[in-house]
C-alpha cells in the first residue's frame, strides 16, 4: 500500500481542518436520553408521582392516620375517593403518605450505599495490594450473607422505624456498588488515556482524582438509579413483613399487607389494589429512566457515536 | 549473557547516539496459584541493544509478540526491566525514580496506537493540552492559551477546537490531538506505537506526513514501532526487526528492504503487496508455519529455527538449533546486521524472489 496511500507531503498541509458546530457532554447526554421515549415516559411519570406525594397534603389537608369509622372498610365514595381501609382510615391518603415514606426510603438508602460502596471501592481499587484484597474480602462476606437474615437480626437489634430500614437497605445493597466501582477502576487503569498521563508525568493520586474518579460518574449514576427501584422494592417487602416503618405510619407495603387477608383480598381490592399501581409505577419508571441514563451516559457509545 | 556477546551484538557506537538501549529484558512473571508462586517468566524483551541518533527514525517491526511495543513501554517507564540499561544523552532512564523520573519524562513521550481510547473522554482538548505543560510547569498563565493554540495549529487542527470534547472528532483528529500532546513537553525522542494502525489507509497517510513534517520542522527523534513494512518503510531511516524478544536483522530502511540477509526478514517482506499487477503475480511469498512460539519458553539455538524455511532447504543443520546466532554486520552491505547462520544462502535463496516494494517515482 506504500505508494499510492501515502500522499504527497503538501496534501497534508492543505486542509487545515476547521471547526463547525460544538456540542459539549451535558448538551449530548441531554439529547441522547431526551431520544429514548420509554426514559422520557418513565421521567414524566415519576415527577408526576414525586409532585403529588410533596405537595398533595400541603394543597389538600388529608389525614393518613385518624380512623372514621363511618369509613370502615368503605368502597369508594365522593368523601373518601379511593374508600376506606380495615381501621377506617382513608385510602388516599394513605396511599399518598405512603409514596412519600417510599421515596424517602428508596433515595435515603441509594444515599447509604452508594456512599459506603463507592468509598469502598475506590479505597480498593485506587490503593490495591493489601488494601484492596481485605476490603474485597469484606464485600463478599457481606455478599455471601442472605439479605433477609442480615436485615432480620439487624431490625431486632435497633427496632423498626423509618431510619432502620434506610440504614438496613444500605447495608444491604452497598457490596454490588463497591465491586463496580472498583471493577471500573480497575479497568480504568489501564486505559490509555491514563497511561498517556502517566508518561507525562502526572502522580498517580492526580490520576485517581482527575481522570479515573470523574469516568466512574456515568456507571455510578446509573446504578444508584437501578438502585433507588430495588430499595423501594425491599422497602415495601420489608413493610410488608411488618419489619418497615411503625404503624400506624402508613406505608405501601404494610397496606398491601391487608390482602393476606382472603376476603379483603376477593372481596375489598381498593384497599390494597391503589397501593400496588403506585409502587409498579414507581419502579417501573425509575427503570425506564435508568435504561435511558445508561444509553446517554455510556462512554462507549459516546466513543464512537 | 557474555560481554562479548554484548558488545558484539551491538549496533556501532555512535558517539551522538540520544538514546542508547543495552542489552535490555523485559521479562513478565508467570504466577500460578492462589498464592501467586512464580512459576515462569515471559521473556517478552531478551537482550536488545538499539541505539538512535538525533533527527532519526527508527523503525521496530515484527509479528504480535515479537517484545516491539514492550521495548517502546520500557523506554517510557510503563514495565520494569529486568537487566539492561536506557540512556538518553548518558543519562540512564531506569535508574530514575520519583522527582527526578518525572520531571526527565519531558523528554521522551509517547504516540499511542487507539485515538479512542487515548484521550480522556471527560476532558476537553484545551485540558488535554494543558496536563503535560501544567506537569512541567511550561507556559503558565496567559500563555497557556496561546500555547495550545500553537500546538493545535501545528498539527493541522483549528485553535477554535479548544473547548470541545474528544468524542467531536474523528479518528485521524484524535491522533492528531495526540500528537499535539506529545509535542506539548518538547520531547527529544517520541516513542510512536503503531500510530496508524488503527486508522483508516487514506488517514493513515495524513498522519504519517504529518509526523514527517513535525520531524523536519523540529528536528524531532521517533522509534516508529509498526507492523506495516510499507508505512515503515516510508518513514524510517533504520529498521530494526524483532523475533520473539531479538533483534534478528537491523540496518539501513533501503539496504535492509532491498538485500535482506536474514530468512524472517526474507519472509516478512515476501508478504508486502507489490503495487504492479505483473510483479505481484509473480511474487513467490515466503508463508512461515504455525504460530510465533511462546516467549515463555522460547526454541533453543537460534529462535526462529522452527519456522524457519531456509533450515528446511539446507537439511535442518544442527547448529541453528544449538547455538544462538550473534547480531553480527554484513562486511558487503553497510550498516545492516543479520542475527543467523547462514545469512549469505538465506540472501541467495531469497534473490529470485527478492520482493521489494517498488515505488512509482
Amino acid at each position: 500500500m506504500a505508494a499510492e496511500t501515502l500522499a504527497p507531503a503538501e496534501a497534508e498541509r492543505a486542509e487545515q481542518i476547521v471547526a463547525g458546530e460544538h456540542e459539549g457532554l451535558v448538551r449530548m447526554a441531554v439529547r441522547r436520553f431526551t431520544r429514548h421515549r420509554l426514559a422520557m415516559l418513565g421521567l414524566v411519570t415519576l415527577v408526576t408521582i414525586i409532585a403529588i406525594a410533596a405537595l398533595a397534603p400541603v394543597l389538600l389537608p388529608m389525614d393518613p392516620i385518624t380512623p372514621d369509622y363511618e369509613n370502615l372498610g368503605m368502597p369508594p365514595s365522593a368523601a373518601h375517593l379511593l374508600g376506606g381501609d380495615l381501621s377506617g382510615r382513608d385510602v388516599l391518603a394513605r396511599v399518598i403518605y405512603g409514596t412519600r415514606v417510599s421515596l424517602i426510603a428508596g433515595l435515603g438508602s441509594v444515599v447509604v450505599f452508594v456512599s459506603i460502596g463507592t468509598a469502598v471501592g475506590l479505597i480498593a481499587g485506587s490503593l490495591g495490594g493489601v488494601a484492596d484484597q481485605v476490603l474485597m474480602r469484606i464485600t463478599d462476606i457481606f455478599l455471601s450473607i442472605p439479605p433477609l437474615l442480615l436485615i432480620i437480626v439487624f431490625i431486632s437489634i435497633v427496632g423498626a422505624g423509618l431510619g432502620s430500614v434506610i440504614a438496613v437497605i444500605g447495608l444491604v445493597y452497598w457490596p454490588q456498588t463497591a465491586r463496580l466501582v472498583r471493577g471500573q477502576l480497575l479497568g480504568l487503569r489501564e486505559a490509555e488515556f491514563v497511561t498517556a498521563s502517566r508518561v507525562i508525568g502526572v502522580r498517580e493520586r492526580e490520576i485517581v482524582v482527575r481522570h479515573m474518579i470523574p469516568n466512574i460518574f456515568g456507571p455510578l449514576t446509573v446504578v444508584a438509579t437501578f438502585g433507588v427501584a430495588s430499595a423501594i422494592l425491599l422497602e415495601a417487602a420489608l413493610s410488608f413483613l411488618g419489619l418497615g416503618v411503625k404503624p400506624p405510619t402508613p406505608s405501601l407495603g404494610e397496606m398491601i399487607a391487608s390482602a393476606r387477608t382472603p376476603s379483603v383480598l376477593q372481596e375489598q381490592p381498593w384497599v390494597w389494589l391503589p397501593a400496588g399501581i403506585v409502587i409498579a409505577l414507581i419502579v417501573m419508571s425509575v427503570n425506564f429512566v435508568g435504561d435511558g441514563l445508561r444509553d446517554a451516559l455510556d462512554p462507549k457509545a459516546s466513543r464512537r457515536g | 549473557m557474555s560481554i562479548a556477546e554484548t558488545t558484539g551484538a551491538a549496533a556501532p557506537e555512535m558517539p551522538g547516539d540520544l538514546l542508547r538501549i543495552r542489552d535490555l529484558r523485559v521479562h513478565f512473571p508467570i504466577t500460578s496459584g492462589i498464592l501467586q508462586r512464580r512459576s515462569g517468566w515471559v521473556r517478552a524483551v531478551d537482550g536488545v541493544d538499539l541505539s538512535i541518533q538525533p533527527g532519526e527514525t527508527l523503525g521496530l517491526v515484527g509479528e504480535s509478540g515479537s517484545g516491539k511495543t514492550t521495548i517502546g513501554r520500557a523506554i517510557v517507564r510503563l514495565n520494569e526491566p529486568r537487566t539492561g540499561t536506557i540512556e538518553l544523552d548518558g543519562t540512564n532512564l531506569l535508574s530514575l525514580e520519583g522527582r527526578e523520573l518525572r520531571a526527565r519524562r519531558r523528554d521522551v513521550q509517547m504516540v499511542f496506537q487507539d485515538p479512542y481510547s487515548s484521550l480522556d473522554p471527560r476532558h476537553t482538548v484545551g485540558e488535554i493540552l494543558s496536563e503535560p505543560l501544567s506537569v512541567h510547569g511550561l507556559a503558565t498563565g496567559s500563555a497557556r492559551h496561546d500555547r495550545i493554540a500553537e500546538l493545535l495549529t501545528m498539527v493541522g487542527l483549528d485553535p477554535a477546537f479548544i473547548e470541545r470534547f474528544p468524542h467531536e472528532f474523528s479518528g485521524g483528529q484524535r491522533q492528531r490531538i495526540g500528537i499535539a500532546r506529545a509535542l506539548a513537553v518538547e520531547p527529544r525522542l517520541i516513542v510512536a506505537d503503531e500510530p496508524v494502525s488503527a486508522l483508516d489507509v487514506s488517514v493513515q497517510a495524513q498522519v504519517i506526513n504529518l509526523l514527517e513534517h513535525l520531524q523536519d520542522r523540529m528536528g524531532l527523534t521517533y522509534l516508529f514501532i509498526a507492523h506495516d513494512l510499507a508505512v515503515v518503510k516510508h518513514i524510517a531511516d533504520r529498521v530494526a526487526v524483532l523475533y520473539l524478544g531479538k533483534v534478528v536483522e537491523i540496518g539501513p530502511v533501503d539496504t535492509l528492504y532491498a538485500h535482506p540477509h536474514h530468512p524472517y526478514t526474507i519472509a516478512l517482506l515476501s508478504a508486502v503487496p507489490i503495487p504492479d499487477a505483473r510483479l505481484e503475480r509473480d511474487r513467490k511469498r515466503i508463508i512461515l508455519k504455525g504460530d510465533i512460539p511462546s516467549p515463555a519458553n522460547p526454541p533453543s539455538g537460534c529462535r526462529f529455527h522452527t519456522r524457519c524455511w531456509l533450515r528446511e532447504k539446507l537439511g535442518n543443520p544442527e547448529r541453528c538449533a544449538a547455538e544462538e546466532p550473534a547480531l553480527l554486520p554484513r562486511p558487503d552491505r553497510p550498516g545492516l546486521e543479520t542475527a543467523c547462520h547462514f545469512p549469505e544462502e538465506a540472501a541467495e535463496a531469497a534473490r529470485p524472489a527478492a520482493p521489494t516494494v517498488v515505488e512509482p517515482d
